[in-house]
């Protein structure tokens, strides 16, 4: 059967990867086609960068590093952050990506899901929703999770995946950069909604949050997080030896060769 | 050296980028001479069958493919690629292949678990079946590669090679004589993928 996906989350801003606390105070990591790569060696089973400038300041994506690292690394690649038409999913594609992300540019217009979907299929794009609790309702946030759009973010995920979204990313404002695990409660709400692949972000602390979130939630299908891997906290070839322990399936990683 | 047949079909940087990774500098080309003078042809593809099927024949490459692998030229299909080597697909009405393997591409939702998601997307292990085929020569049995289809190749009988468990056997890799297929991207399977086109580069085959 299908495994569990482990996905480090690269978020780039001039050519670096950083990492904020509830999205601020961001501070530099180390470069991603090195990052990438090591990922890529140690049982990544994918990798997403995002382009955290680019909704906020209008930035333009970091193709030639794409690039760089499509090149180097031949696992699969999500790229987000500033797509915002058909021609912004052509040119990271033509990079070396296989799914792109959309996030603010689907609030502002939807209908690019259905566009990009017609194009490139379903499985190409991916619906990026940062979702906080705000008087009792899971309200999309927009712009990198700084402003509340007023819209409920369970029946927008239902809409998108309705247009042709083929996954959904699920990151919670809530638990993000707390290390606390992730937000189950919102992240069933999300699989009870929809069929389509379900990619739990924030929270994660330590490897026993992802064997909860595999154990109370099977139908999430991957697990991703930035700091605990970037820091390493967590290595991912120990956080899937403690997976494969609770009887999760995962992918057997280079490791085992060197091991 | 490997020629990567484009016909407009998909982005073929990661493959392109994945055989020069194992040393094997790929050119990419929808020249008929070009691809009549490879030593190997990859025969990429995503994206709707008939679509990709109409583009191979509209550019007379149709034809150089079966030619070159009539020759015993070593050939390997992927993804819809691998798709296109069959005689027929089901996807969206009923379409002519290459016809250089026998059997029929269909959805997979006639075999699959109806819970299931559609496609199957994402890693999954490799059954090896029958004696272990070259291209398999530096991997193992149970090994993931990564897929991402709605489509099967069925009743390949022989020709099948490997099979992939989802909650049905869906067939992963195929061959037959100098022509092969796999479903799945092997250039995008991290280190397995890779050992599998290096099995393909090295894939001795005798010629009529």
């Amino acid at each position: 059967m299908i495994t569990k996906r482990i996905i480090p989350c690269l978020d780039v801003k001039d050519g670096r990867v950083v990492k904020g606390v509830n999205f601020k105070g961001l501070a530099d990591v180390s470069s991603p086609v090195e990052l990438g790569r090591y990922y890529s060696e140690n049982g990544a089973d994918e990798l997403v960068f995002y382009d955290i400038t680019a909704s906020a300041e209008g930035r333009a994506l970091f193709t030639d590093i794409l690039r760089q690292v499509a090149a180097t690394i031949f696992i699969p690649l999500t790229v987000g952050g500033g797509i915002n038409t058909v021609e912004d999913f052509d040119r990271v594609l033509k990079c070396g990506a296989d799914k792109v992300s959309v996030n603010s540019g689907a609030i502002r217009d939807p209908e690019l899901i259905r566009r990009a979907a017609q194009r490139y299929g379903n499985q190409c794009v991916v619906l990026s929703a940062d979702i906080k609790r705000v008087d009792g309702q899971f309200r999309l946030f927009a712009k990198g999770g700084r402003e509340d759009t007023g819209i409920e973010a369970i029946g927008w995920i239902r809409r998108c995946v309705a247009l042709g979204a083929g996954e959904v990313v699920v990151n919670s404002i809530d638990t993000d950069g707390v290390k606390g695990g992730f937000d189950l409660e919102m992240l069933s709400a999300v699989c009870d909604a929809v069929n389509v692949p379900v990619i739990a972000s924030g929270g994660a602390g330590c490897k026993e949050d992802f064997v909860r979130l595999f154990q109370a939630l099977p139908k999430v299908d991957a697990g991703l997080a930035a700091s605990v891997f970037h820091f390493g906290e967590i290595e991912i070839p120990e956080l899937k030896r403690e997976l494969r322990e609770h009887q999760i399936t995962v992918r057997g990683s280079s490791w085992r060769s060197k091991n | 050296m490997p020629v990567i047949v484009d016909y407009g079909v998909g982005n073929l940087f990661s493959l392109q980028s994945s055989f020069a990774f194992i040393g094997a500098e790929a050119q990419v080309s929808g020249d008929a001479g070009v691809i009549r003078g490879a030593d190997r042809i990859v025969l990429p593809g995503v994206g709707a069958f008939a679509d990709a099927s109409r583009k191979l024949r509209e550019s007379g490459l149709d034809a150089v493919l079966r030619e070159q692998a009539a020759r015993g030229t070593p050939i390997m299909g992927i993804c819809l690629g691998m798709q296109l080597l069959f005689d027929e697909s089901l996807e969206y009405g009923r379409h002519k292949g290459l016809g250089l393997i026998d059997g029929t591409v269909r959805p997979i939702e006639e075999v699959i678990d109806p819970a299931l998601k559609v496609p199957h997307i994402g890693w999954n292990a490799l059954r090896l079946v029958g004696e272990k085929h070259p291209i398999f020569r530096y991997i193992e049995d149970g090994d993931h590669v990564y897929f991402v289809h709605s489509y099967y190749a069925a009743d390949c009988g022989d020709a099948l090679i490997a099979d992939t468990e989802y909650s049905a056997p869906l067939t992963a890799a195929v061959a037959k004589g100098n022509v092969c297929g796999c479903q799945f991207h092997p250039e995008k399977s991290g280190e397995v993928g890779l050992n599998i086109l290096r099995g393909f580069c090295d894939w001795e085959v005798e010629r009529p």
